[in-house]
């Protein structure tokens, strides 16, 4: 099924729909993956804080059964798999976005899907955090809010850079699942192409566009997270 | 002037109580550099966390100025903080800021204009004679810079009191002497009460004038630090001051005979009264143990010298060493 996928008609017919399709696809991906990330990052850091903080032992002790709640939520909204997530919450893209299907309608299901994980990352960020420096802050006279604005955010930027680096090449891979649904971009293209089609050198080709995305986004990540982190001497 | 009355503090694990404090008595007075020293596990750190209520007492009070700060509200509490500065072993300092944004975190919380913030901090990074590090981050300075920095930013809302918990134990020798130093000028040039936490008696030695000796979270013994160095009474005292274990080693296979001779605050340099001894009274001693600290120009600590058996020469040798002042000579025996 493979041998004729380098014979010059399919590298010319590829050729043909990649100057065509890809410049857009690439635009949407990237589009969808960036605007879901900063809504994810956007629920997803107050939740996160809110499981470091809220703790017995935090600096902003909440009822135990919030917390109970917040954890099982998270915990639930992780376990789904994303395929059926992106089916079930078909009624609430309708409610939001106006629509179920399209490129917009799917950074709700990528939203929904993405933030718990981003709490998560959060979390782990915050927790690594030496709890001296917190006591220090409150020795004096910092309020709860002020150790989270000032000092559990701040201090923790480097490791919530790498973490919401990975969150975002996460979604990367969210995306491409979404063109089942109708959601646009690389994945679209690859599912439309080559698996609807049998242009099979048209999916290697989004594929490996979607790796150098991947690749890139990390890159970036990576260094910006280095290069914030004043405990490195440069 | 701080109170701490009747103060104590226990944890409760999953299967039991903890007593980390024992009705603790301490009153320090304005201008003290009071040291509490014990071994670790003896609950000095918990202590001093219960007089800025970092820790809540189980039982007592903590009375600053007067003020019983048990029963203030976490918010009048943030205030009161803001006048009992305390510094750590670990320094902890916001490694993602500069050290001028470090010394300036304290007033931000205060709410301090951020002009007024900075020249503060200008002022104080010359206090403590690190002008040229007001760019720089924490990880790039060594740890006694980082402590100073530290120390700085403890001064910057002008406190009252500094704490201290165990602010030097990170630090080599050299450094650690560096930063008492600098304590001491704190405390003399702004009159700023200084708590001291430590497990080195050297530290206590350095710059303490009042020292309380913790021993599994009750206080064994308190006062001048002189004088518990002169006759440390209680058995956390000795360990302390005698480090090297039982402190003294009598001979017991020897037909000598043993005195006891405490120095407790004799004029040192002065007196060469062993010597002395040998050339007025013909007595030869052979010293077979001494532990003696020299504090400012006095001497204190104790030695065992040995003589011959012989009762005459034993009086004329006890006789002629308690003729000095702050001396004090016994004969003991073998089993003391």
């Amino acid at each position: 099924m493979f041998d004729k996928i380098l014979s010059p008609e399919a590298v010319s017919e590829a050729l043909t729909i990649m100057v065509e399709e890809m410049p857009f696809g690439l635009w949407e991906t990237f589009y969808v993956t960036v605007v879901s990330t900063i809504a994810a990052v956007i629920i997803g850091l107050p939740l996160g804080v809110l499981l470091v903080a809220g703790e017995k032992d935090g600096i902003l002790p909440l009822p135990k059964a919030f917390m109970h709640i917040l954890n099982v939520v998270i915990n639930l909204l992780r376990s789904i798999p994303f395929l059926l997530l992106m089916i079930m919450v078909f009624p609430l893209a309708r409610l939001i976005v106006g629509t179920s299907v399209g490129t917009t309608a799917s950074i709700v299901p990528l939203v929904i899907a993405a933030f718990p994980f981003v709490a998560r990352l959060i979390e782990s960020s915050l927790r690594e955090i030496n709890p001296n420096i917190i006591e220090a802050a409150q020795s004096m006279g910092a309020s709860p809010i002020q150790i989270i604005i000032k000092v559990m955010i701040p201090e923790s930027v480097p490791s919530l850079i790498s973490n919401i680096t990975i969150a975002i090449t996460t979604i990367l891979g969210y995306t491409a699942m979404s063109g089942i649904i109708g959601g646009g971009g690389l994945g679209k293209i690859a599912i439309n192409y080559g698996y609807y089609r049998y242009k099979y050198l048209v999916m290697i080709i989004a594929v490996i566009i979607l790796i150098i995305l991947v690749q890139l986004f990390q890159s970036i990540g990576t260094y910006l997270a280095v290069k914030l982190d004043k405990r490195i001497k440069h | 002037m701080i109170e701490i009355k009747n103060l104590s503090k226990s944890f409760t694990t999953a299967d039991k109580q903890i007593s980390a404090l024992n009705n603790i008595d301490l009153t320090i007075q304005d201008g003290d550099i009071y040291g509490i020293i014990g071994m670790s596990g003896a609950g000095k750190s918990t202590l001093v966390r219960c007089i800025n209520m970092l820790e809540r007492p189980t039982e007592g009070s903590v009375i600053i100025d007067g003020q019983d700060i048990g029963t203030l509200k976490e918010s009048q509490l943030r205030k009161v903080r803001r006048n009992i500065a305390m510094i750590f072993q670990g320094f902890n300092l916001l490694m993602q800021r500069s050290c001028l944004d470090n010394i300036c975190f304290p007033l931000e919380l205060a709410g301090v204009k951020k002009s007024e913030a900075k020249k503060k901090a200008l002022e104080l990074l010359n206090i403590v004679e690190l002008p040229d590090k007001a760019n720089a981050y924490p990880a790039q300075l060594s740890g006694g810079q980082q402590q100073r920095i530290a120390i700085a930013r403890a001064l910057a809302t002008n406190p009252k009191v500094l704490l201290c918990d165990e602010a030097t134990s990170a630090l080599d020798p050299k450094t650690t002497h560096a930063i008492l130093e600098l304590i001491r000028d704190i405390n003399k040039r702004l009159k700023i009460t200084v708590i001291i936490i430590t497990h080195q008696m050297s530290v206590v030695e350095d710059i303490c004038n009042k020292v309380a000796i913790l021993d599994e979270g009750k206080i064994v013994e308190e006062g001048d630090v002189s004088e518990i160095f002169a006759n440390p009474r209680s058995d956390a005292a000795k360990r302390l001051v005698f480090p090297d274990g039982s402190n003294e080693v009598l001979l017991n296979d020897t037909d000598q005979r043993q005195l006891r001779v405490v120095f407790n605050g004799a004029l040192a340099a002065s007196e060469p009264i062993i010597t002395q001894m040998a050339i007025d009274e013909h007595i030869a001693a052979n010293i077979l143990y001494a532990s003696t600290k020299c504090l400012g120009d006095r001497v204190y600590g104790s030695m065992i010298l040995g003589f011959e058996n012989d009762d005459d020469i034993i009086a004329r040798a006890i006789a002629y060493l308690n003729k000095n002042k702050n001396v004090i000579t016994e004969e003991v025996n073998n089993n003391v």
